[in-house]
């Protein structure tokens, strides 16, 4: 059992319920971006999700978009992630998974993206755009270097996707709420619970759910039928609002939905 | 050589090709292969797709030979497939009829398109109009400012037309767009994509409602000339109307195929889109392919004068055809494709679409290729009114504006 799914299962049995927070690597500078994942850790996130930023970010909307275009004007190149894993490792033990497309760590090669990964302390990888069906490489060299690999399920995914999706994730499966691109939502969908009862009902594979979640109600709500909830846009806007004042004051006020 | 390189039917070819998209997109894809697989082995649709090119595209399309043309590259002979003369201009038609229907197949209501030289834009337009669907295309800004009078014929046809304004604002972040509206809209949404790459289904049935092309041009030229040419060439950019054009020969290993793509200021530059002969394999718009990428991974931008090959993918079927070594890929800078511009302008009284004159650049670097007396079947994929204010700008000749 990796680290992630001891938070996950301490979390939910306390009945706290677990907050996971996004933040881009290299957003706006290096040193920024391990502040502000540090800070996240150290105000209320459970489980930190470092943004990869990449030229064709096709699952995210503006906010993001606009805040990893920084990043790669401002210079951040791949090699800069493993210095920013290191970083947020040596101030805090908050299981920490990079989110990334899948072509920056084709061309960094599966194998070498693994290796350092691990050695930089990291737990492992989100991947919004590799399935299972496409990812042999990934899954051999993610069980050999003893990495979580979290896949997604979606409002549209039929049964056998949910149930291979999940059988194929470690750590957890991302449960994608709505049929759409990251970004805030007032009302979080009806789908997002079927997609979690689904995910339960096939098999013990915890699930966090993201895509739409800014608000301390909803972190309360998605808590109170998946393991977790996962916020990306709202703490990118609040930094790109107030700095990284305004990002602790979003962390504290969003773990303030947890129980 | 591997022989029945036409019987490739995905999601792989090789080592290229894949899903390389979103979960939620997933099931959308898995619906879009069974309608197309259904349709394709069900003759009411044959007939029915049949009947649209017949009576509304304008198929089939002629072919001209060019002598004079021909003529100012030595001895050869050159022999236009008149695409340009389909209805809305280019071969974007041919696909764009056929996934119609197949969304009206599916129930859906909307269509979503992206597009770079305006060419896809204005087919999808001219289709949803004729089906009475809802149209949005989605263009890169800069391209919407060099093709605006394609802007004009779509909001003419009803569609409605966003500039894209992330990344470089051009024909890849229009894809990006699309893909974003289609994972928020797919239950309502059939998303037309225009050319052979993308996420399978997209490049083997986008590849076979092209292949129309080729199968006319084969059983024209049989008729012309009473052999296969000795070589085919068209420009490329995503692929579309080559592979349209060179999937009825791959198995006729004595036609050499040649696909022309766009190397901007020049292919030792840093500024083309020469994505097969300066690019490497990687993920891109949901398959592996060769893709223009940096160290990193990242997407370059690309650059062209011609919006239409503005794009650093292509599709996986063309990566295959490269690394088998059946098909041979070759830069034509702006300078050089505008000149071929000219040239079949003034020659044969022809004005090709700028993507279409890197094709026709080509037959320079063909007449040293091949022997005396070769017969070259060039795809005439669009025609060149759309083009007008760029080509007016390059001759200088508009005056003074």
């Amino acid at each position: 059992m990796s680290i992630t799914n001891e938070v996950l299962e301490r979390n939910r049995e306390s009945g706290r319920g677990t907050l996971v927070g996004y933040f881009p690597a290299g957003y706006p500078s290096k040193q920024d971006s391990i502040d502000s994942l540090v800070a996240m850790a150290e105000n209320g996130c459970d489980i930190l999700e470092i943004g990869v930023p990449y030229s064709d970010p096709v699952m995210d909307g503006l906010v993001i978009q606009h805040a990893t275009e920084d990043a790669i004007a401002n210079g951040f190149r791949l090699r800069d992630l493993f210095d920013i894993i290191k970083g947020v490792r040596e101030k805090v033990d908050t299981p920490l998974l990079v989110m990334s497309y899948w072509n920056p760590v084709l061309s960094y090669g599966v194998e070498r993206f693994s290796e350092d990964l691990a050695a930089a302390g990291a737990q492992g990888m989100i991947t919004p755009d590799l399935i299972p069906d496409e990812a042999k490489d990934w899954i051999a060299q993610s069980d050999k270097h003893g990495l979580d690999r979290v896949f997604l399920v979606a409002p549209s995914s039929s049964d056998a996707r949910v149930e291979n999706n999940s059988q194929s994730s470690k750590g957890f499966v991302y449960s994608v709420s709505t049929m759409g691109i990251t970004g805030e939502r007032t009302e979080l969908d009806r789908l997002a619970r079927s997609v979690v009862s689904r995910v339960k009902s096939l098999g013990t594979t915890p699930t966090c759910v993201g895509v739409g979640i800014s608000t301390a109600d909803q972190v309360r709500e998605v808590n109170s039928y998946a393991d977790g909830a996962i916020v990306g846009t709202a703490f990118v806007k609040a930094y790109q609002q107030g700095g990284l004042e305004a990002l602790v004051a979003k962390t504290k006020e969003l773990a303030g939905g947890l129980g | 050589m591997q022989t029945n390189l036409r019987s490739q039917a995905g999601p792989y070819f090789g080592e290229f090709g894949g899903r390389f998209v979103a979960e939620p997109l997933i099931a959308a894809l898995d619906e879009l292969e069974a309608t197309y697989l259904a349709a394709k082995a069900d003759p009411s649709f044959q007939l029915e797709l049949a009947e649209l090119h017949k009576n509304y595209t304008g198929r089939p399309s002629i072919i001209t030979e060019a002598p004079r043309f021909a003529r100012e590259f030595g001895d050869m002979r050159i022999f236009l497939k008149r695409e340009d003369l389909n209805h809305t201009g280019s071969h974007k038609i041919n696909n764009v009829m056929g996934q119609a229907l197949l969304a009206k197949r599916m129930g859906k209501k909307r269509i979503i398109a992206e597009t770079g030289a305006g060419q896809h834009g204005v087919a999808s337009a001219t289709a949803a109009a004729y089906f009475g669907l809802d149209c949005v295309v989605y263009m890169g800004e800069v391209d919407t400012e060099r093709q605006a009078l394609n802007v004009a014929r779509m909001k003419l046809l009803g569609a409605q037309v966003i500039p894209v304004t992330t990344g470089s604002r051009t024909l890849k972040d229009a894809i990006n767009e699309a893909l974003r509206d289609w994972v928020a809209n797919v239950d309502s949404t059939h998303y037309l994509l225009g050319t052979v790459a993308g996420p399978h289904p997209f490049p083997t049935m986008v590849r076979d409602f092209h292949s129309i092309i080729g199968i006319e041009a084969r059983e024209q030229m049989l008729a012309l000339t009473g052999r296969l040419p000795d070589a085919i060439a068209a420009c490329i950019g995503g692929g579309s109307n080559a592979i349209g054009i060179f999937h009825p020969f791959l198995d006729d290993q004595d036609v050499a195929l040649w696909g022309f793509e766009a190397a901007g200021d020049g292919i030792d530059t840093p500024k083309h889109a020469a994505t097969l002969s300066r690019g490497r394999p990687g993920v891109l718009h949901g398959a592996r392919s060769y893709m223009l990428q940096d160290e990193d991974g990242q997407t370059m931008e690309s650059h062209s004068i011609s919006a239409g090959l503005d794009y650093p993918g292509v599709g996986p079927e063309h990566s295959w055809l490269k690394d088998l070594g059946r098909a041979n890929y070759f830069g034509i800078s702006d300078a050089e494709a505008m000149e071929a511009m000219r040239l079949l302008s003034r020659t044969e009284g022809i004005i090709p679409a700028i993507e279409t004159a890197h094709a026709l650049a080509g037959m320079k670097h063909l007449a040293t290729v091949l022997p005396a007396g070769a017969h070259i079947l060039v795809n005439l994929s669009g025609r060149g009114d759309k083009d007008m204010e760029t080509a007016g700008r390059y001759f200088g000749l508009l005056g003074d504006k």
